[in-house]
Parts: C-alpha cells; structure tokens; sequence
C-alpha cells in the first residue's frame, strides 16, 4: 500500500474518561490511555468483555460523551475542542449503529421519519428529494422502500438492524461505529447483517469500528483487532495473526474461552480464576496481572505499555516476545 | 428401559389476540440420569416453554393442550398443584438467563438460598444456614461465609449465577433445566459457568438440559441435542454426529451461518453463508414443513402436508422429505 492511503482516518492517542462516584472523590477509569488508528475503508475491530470500556471509546470519538484527556484526530484535524457548527458537520462523517434495534428506533416515527432525520437536521434536500434518498437507502440495505410508511413493531429485529443501518448511511459517512451490531440477532440473521456490513463497505468504503464481545464475528469483519481490558488496549494486529498465535496472555485466555461449534476439537482451554476488577480502582502494574495465568511478582511493579513486538504487531505484555526491544505505540 | 424424564407428544398453545400460537408442537424427547441434553433453536422456537411446559410453569393464555410428561415413572402433567411445589426444586430445578432478575434484590444471598431449604427440607434456621455455605462452596463461591451477607446487587454476573446454581441445587433434584446460563455473561466467566454445570452432572449424577441458541456451548458440553424450529423438534441425535453430519436443512444452515475461528484468507473474503428469509409469523405458520420458504432443498411435496420424524439411525431421527426413505415414528 502507497503513502497516501495510509493516513489514518481517524487517529486517537492516550484517550482517558473518567465518571465521577457520585458522594466520593473516587472516579471509575473507563477509559484509561487508549491509542489507537482506523484507515479509511477498513475495519477495525474492538473486543473485550463488558465493562472493558469498549463502547464508551465509541462514544468519545463520536463526542457523545466528552472525553477526559487525549487527542481524536479525524482526517488531520483535533475534534476534541470542537464545537457547535463545526462538531455538527464532524458528525455528517461520522455516524453509529446500536446494539439493540428495539431500542434505537423511536416506536411512535414512521421508517421515513427515522431513517430521514439526520437528512432533515442537516437540511439537506426538499422532501420530494428526501423520499427519494430514504428509498434508495432502503433499497440499499435490503428493505423493500415500500416500507417507508411502516412503523418499528412491524419489523423483526434483523430488518430493525436493517433500517438503522440505512439512517446511519443518509448522511454518506466516511466511519460508523458499530457498537455490537448484531450480538442481539440469531445466528442465521447475525449472518444476513455482517454481509451486508461488508458489501455496503466495498461499494461505499466505509470505515468501520467494530465494537463486539464476539470475537468470531469480529475475526470474519475486521482487518485488524485491537483488544481490550480494564480500560486499556492489551493487543492489538492483523486479525489473522492476533487468532493464529495471540501474544498477550489475555488474549490468549479470552479466544481459548470461545466454545467451538465441533464437539471433535478439543482445546486446552484456559479457564480465568475470579472476576474483572474493579476499574475505579485497578491493580497496579498489569491491570490483567490479578487473573493473569503468568503474571510474575514485578508485573505488579511495572506498567507494561502497548509497544511494536514484530512488525504490525503490538502487545502490552513485559513478557511479550520483543517486548524489550519494541517500540511504543503511535 | 425407563428415563429419568420422558416427554411426549407434548403440544402448549396460546390462545393470544392475533391468532393461535402453538409454541410447543408435538415435541418428544427425553433424558437419562446424568445425561447431558441440550435444546437447541433461535429465539421463539419454543425451547423455553418447552422446558416451562415440563415444570408446568404455563400461565394463560398459554396452556399445556397434549402430551405426558414422565419423571421418574410419575405423569406431571396431571398432578396436583401441592405436589407440583414439591417436584419443582425437590426433583426438578431450573435456572434462567438472567440472574439478576431470578434473585429477590432486597434479600441476602443467603437467606434465598435457605429459604428453599426450609421450605422443602425442614430445617431449622441455624442448620439451613450451614447447608447454604456448604451449597456456595460446592459451587466454587470463594469465602462464603462472609459472601452469605451479600445482596445480588454486590455480587458479579458470573457469582450471581452461581448463587442460582446453589439455590437450585440446595435440594438435591435430578434434573436441572438451564435455560440460556450463559448468555448474559462474558466468555471467560461462561467457561466458568460451564466447567462447573459439567462437574457438578459427574459429581452427583446430575441430568441438565441446557437450553442455549449458542451451538458451540452445545458442542462442548452436551451428550445429544434437539434442534428445534417453529415449536417443533427437526432432528435430534447424539452431538458428534450432528456435528459431523447435520442432516436437517435448518442445522446445516444454521451451522454454516456461525462464522468459524481461524479463518483463512479465503475464508474471511468471503461472505458468510446465511438462511435466506426470516422465520414464519407463528400464527400464520406455512403448510406442511415450516421451513419450507427457507429452504434451498424446497420440493413440492414439501408443502403438501405435516412432516413426520424419520428415524434415519439407532440415535438420530431427522424432520425432512429428504430422508422418507426410513420409518417414521
């Protein structure tokens, strides 16, 4: 790949948000230096498991929650400080899917007053202009457009996905964040939207962030995955490599923890002893350390950063083959 | 030879404004003790109120129409309600997805976990208090002496479910219906959870039926497994096979749909099969096969009428046109 295509569209470094508790000085560190880049037309995919602050890092780079510290860049330029117009056209590029497709649809708003919303906030288009764009969209992810007159309750949760698919495309953004997108669907119907996720990124090269706890989903979507835990980035690679031979140990225990559809594989499977610790108050060192089926006494000690250990490969392990002599992230 | 539990021909309808729901349609199975069975399906296939149905857990509009249901030689489709209270926990006991919502908030774990053991063992405050530790160590709760104190809300996901798997098992039943254990919780906490149903069923001779949509949990931990589909049974056989060999067309999609771990580059180019459609308007369910609109093998006979289940071997009996070749049952 040539230089210019690989600028990152996005560009997040040592972002941190923390939530006040409430009657206490003490914060719950969500979201604890995270640094990582999206490409334009790529996937990214984010795993880790609840409470690993995934969706909140969705959410900063959007500016729906602002976030503590840290820098966002999108297409060069600091979205942080931004505000009022400007955040307004930032958020034309850049627009999110929800998990639940039974919550994120207003019931009372017809299908062309959903998916046509951000064409109205936006003012763009008379609304003959904007019938016409909703039922290309509908058309676009699969929904007859004759539906537009429709209301949510008449739809299953798949076609749900559907039509939030197409209000989070109305805009013609260059990122969505996908905020576990299909882990409300059935199998059969998880397949239907994850197709259409990829056929909509070929045809209009979309950016996606990928947030999900399931890592096979995450694994078929992403070019490269980033993992999570307690706040922080533990690993991240090209998707292939990170299944093939994980480096951190965390991700080694969560991807050995995924059952596999073939009763004949039988896996060494690391079972984590114990539950995620608190984030309003992390172990030192290694925040994974406590669980961690290798921790050693100094992991308590040292706080490992997310650094190169092979080319394209990035680990937050001291025990990570080329930990020593890696270069930090970003 | 006799089953610990035996169902058959068991039909649970609802009666609901839009039309008649028939949730559970002619399902038969049963379970061995110590015998691992899982219930497998997509959302409102009727594998919960099948396993509902078996407790006689049904409330209007909905009701068991047909069918026994067998435990230990013992029709519980007719008992009476004051002996229902006593299989249910006594013999049979079952835990649910959610175990937030199972366990009463403003209670400690401890005093929930003694209340059944009052209510069916009789025994006093003190001694129900010592059984309910011991129940909390069997289930790997760490220091429950102190954690008999908590209240659901201080415990994680995974800790809560645990307390569900005590207080289910503080009786001593036969089986244990698990429906959907682990879908609220996290993989590394769902090894957990499915290390321990596992040992517990060598344990104490337990018979579970585990009801999931997850057919790599199934994979792992059962011995047999029912697919089922539009509140019926498609095929039934013993894990390996199925996966080896499904033979229904709704488990080969289904299991073609689940994306694979380790995927080749090929493999992650590609797109991921899926079943054309969506599943039927169950009050409006087509003739003759209910998965006939889906299917890619779709014949005309398909549609002429109701599909038996053939009896392709020993162990697997499948619902499909494909396989008339063999007996019916």
């Amino acid at each position: 790949m040539n230089e210019t295509t690989r600028t990152p569209l996005v560009k997040v470094r040592d972002l941190v948000k923390h939530f006040p508790v409430e009657n206490s000085d003490d914060v719950v560190r969500a979201v604890d230096g995270v640094s990582f880049d999206i490409f334009p037309g790529e996937t990214l995919g984010l795993v880790g498991e609840s409470g690993c602050g995934k969706s909140t890092v969705g959410k900063c780079l959007l500016r729906l929650i602002e976030p503590t510290s840290g820098s966002i860049e999108f297409e060069g330029s600091e979205i942080t400080e931004l505000g009022g117009r400007s955040l307004q056209r930032l958020r034309r590029e850049m627009q999110i899917i929800f998990q639940d497709p039974y919550s994120s649809l207003n019931p009372r708003l017809s299908i062309f007053k959903i998916v046509s919303e951000p064409l109205k906030i936006h003012k763009i288009g008379s609304r003959p202009d904007q019938k016409e764009r909703v039922a290309e969209l509908l058309g676009k992810v699969g929904l007859d457009p004759r539906y537009m007159s429709r209301y949510p309750h008449e739809f299953s949760g798949g076609q749900r996905q559907r039509i939030g698919i197409a209000r989070a495309l109305a805009l013609n953004p260059k990122l969505i964040i996908a905020d576990e997108p299909v882990s409300a669907l059935d199998v059969s119907v998880q397949a239907q939207v994850v197709n259409l996720m990829q056929d909509l990124q070929n045809e209009l090269g979309l950016a996606y962030l990928f947030i999900s706890h399931g890592l096979a989903v995450v694994e078929h979507i992403s070019v490269r995955v980033a993992v999570m835990y307690l706040g922080k980035i533990v690993e991240v690679a090209e998707s292939s490599e990170l299944y093939s031979s994980p480096r951190h140990p965390y991700t080694r225990a969560l991807l050995s923890a995924i059952p596999i559809p073939d009763p004949k594989v039988r896996r060494e499977r690391i079972v984590l002893s114990g539950d995620v610790p608190t984030p309003i108050n992390p172990p030192s060192g290694c925040r994974f350390r406590t669980r961690c089926p290798e921790a050693q006494p100094k992991c308590a000690d040292i706080e490992p950063e997310l650094r190169e250990v092979a080319p394209g490969r990035f680990s937050a392990c001291i025990f990570s083959k080329g930990y020593d002599d890696g270069k930090p992230f970003g | 030879m006799s089953h610990l539990l035996s169902v058959h021909g068991l039909k649970t309808y609802f009666e609901t404004r839009a039309g008649l729901v028939k949730a559970v349609d002619d399902v038969s199975f049963h379970i061995d003790k110590g015998e691992m069975v899982g219930l497998v399906g997509e959302s409102g296939c009727g594998k919960s109120i099948t396993a509902l149905s078996v407790m006689r857990l049904i409330s209007p509009p909905g009701k068991i129409i047909r069918g026994s249901v067998e435990f230990n030689g013992e029709e519980l489709t007719d008992a009476s309600p004051e002996r229902m209270r006593k299989v249910r926990g006594n013999d049979i006991a079952m835990i649910f997805q959610d175990p937030m919502t199972s366990l009463n908030p403003v209670f400690t774990v401890g005093e929930q976990i003694s209340e059944a053991l009052r209510l069916h063992r009789k025994l006093s405050r003190k001694e129900a208090e010592q059984e309910a530790i011991e129940a909390m160590r069997e289930v790997a709760i760490p220091s429950p002496e102190r954690r008999i104190k908590d209240y659901p809300h201080q415990l994680s996901g995974g800790m809560r479910q645990r307390v569900m798997i005590a207080m289910a098992l503080a009786c001593d039943p036969d089986l244990l219906i698990a429906d959907e254990p682990t879908t609220a919780l996290d993989v590394t906490i769902q090894a957990q959870i499915l290390e321990l149903l596992n040992g517990l069923r060598e344990s104490r001779e337990l018979a579970v039926l585990l009801i999931t949509h997850d057919l790599g949990v199934v994979a792992e931990t059962v011995d047999r497994l029912c697919v089922m589909y539009t509140g019926k049974i498609v095929e039934e056989s013993p894990v390996t096979e199925l996966f080896e060999e499904p033979k229904h067309p709704y488990t080969r999609g289904l299991l073609k749909s689940v994306p694979r771990l380790n995927e080749t580059r090929e493999e992650k180019a590609m797109r991921l099969n899926t079943i054309e459609g969506v599943v039927p308007n169950p009050t409006a369910l087509p003739p003759g096969c209910h998965f006939a609109p889906r299917c890619p093998l779709k014949e005309p006979r398909c549609e002429e009428g109701e599909i038996p289940l053939y009896r392709v071997s020993e162990n697997r009996s499948v619902r499909c046109v494909l396989y008339d070749e063999f007996e019916s049952e």
